[in-house]
């Protein structure tokens, strides 16, 4: 019998693309953001929104990620964005290889902003880093006040959660008190936007802080 | 979910290590993974049985996962404490929020064994 000590981490490989992405995007400057949320907190609905605010004002790219469909592709398509889908055929998050194929398509130095929009998971997309900027996760009022502590990795790790569905918040048991006493323990440095991607509430400020972000990181390089 | 490409990385790392020394059977791995990782270790488990029994090199081979406590050092006093299943990442010392992760978020192969030829 022999043993044979190793010390590898097991995400090695896909911290070695994330590196060889983040590479790419500071080339040209281009900001990148990784959205995440469970599925139906309203990604699309919101990156939708957002596009509707910003486009015409900066190049954009979208990086669709989806278990098998375009749909969504299709639905941002429509906002006058390049798209790019990627099908993880399965696999239940994005990985760093994957963009870097994605970007094959869709070269990063193109655009000043680029969404990747993750698969809907809360637990194993937090696992990977794409080589973003950083992370925004959608998170809405309709999914219940636990789902931060059941979760706490992908809280932990964001920059920015867009709270969503607050036109629902007179409907549900959601505490908005809960949220920020939970938030200022697991993040307190996270970045709070109340949003709603039915009625474009708060939409706005949200774009507005992006766009500052968008020409820090270009004065940056 | 995404334990199966987890124990896939494994695998692919402890084979190609084992190749390098002559390995042809594997018995053990031992896994140190962080507690605010979000990999389970029952599934970690799983995913190894099922990938193990197709695979000549790991067949029958036992998973070891050691478990690491999530351990902060406050930027503000440079004290270290651990967080439990609460998350409070907040300075048990001066309630400082200035917090770095320093263990917890492991995920790596710490050792292996094998038989050689």
């Amino acid at each position: 019998m022999v043993q044979i000590a190793l010390g590898s981490n097991i995400l090695g490989a896909n911290e070695l693309l994330a590196r060889k992405n983040r590479k790419l995007f500071e080339q040209d400057g281009t900001l990148v953001i990784n959205l995440m949320s469970s599925p139906g907190a309203g990604k699309t609905t919101i990156l939708e929104r957002s596009l509707e605010e910003i486009t015409g004002k900066l190049k954009i790219g979208v990086i669709e990620g989806d278990l098998y469909t375009d749909q969504d592709a299709q639905r941002i398509g429509k906002k006058g964005v390049e798209v790019v889908q990627i099908n993880t055929e399965g696999t239940c998050h994005l990985d760093a290889g994957m963009v870097n194929k994605a970007l094959e398509r869709l070269p990063a130095s193109d655009y000043q902003l680029v969404f990747i929009e993750n698969v809907g998971n809360l637990v194993c997309p937090a696992e990977f880093d794409l080589g973003e900027d950083f992370r925004v996760v959608v998170f809405s009022v309709a999914e219940g006040n636990d789902k931060l502590l059941k979760y706490p990795l992908i809280f932990r790790e964001a920059r920015v959660i867009l709270l969503n569905k607050i036109d629902l918040l007179a409907y549900t048991d959601f505490s908005l008190e809960k949220f920020q006493a939970d938030l200022a323990q697991i993040n307190p440095s996270a970045i709070v936007f109340l949003v709603s991607g039915r009625t474009g509430e708060g939409v706005k400020a949200w774009t507005e802080w992006l766009l500052e972000e968008v020409s820090k990181k270009q004065n940056r390089f | 979910m995404h334990e199966v490409t987890l124990i896939e990385g494994v695998m692919n790392t402890v084979r190609a290590s084992a190749l390098e020394h002559d390995i042809v059977r594997i018995t053990r791995v031992k896994l140190v993974i962080g507690k605010l990782s979000m990999a389970l270790p029952d599934s970690l488990q799983f995913a190894f049985q099922v990938l193990g029994e197709q695979d000549d090199l790991f067949r029958g081979a036992q998973l070891e996962i050691e478990e690491q406590e999530i351990q902060c050092r406050c930027s503000d006093c440079q004290q270290e404490f651990v967080v439990d299943k609460d998350y409070r990442f907040v300075c048990n010392f001066c309630n400082g929020v200035n917090v770095e992760i320093i263990r917890g978020r492991e995920l790596y192969i710490d050792h292996y064994e094998g038989d050689k030829n």
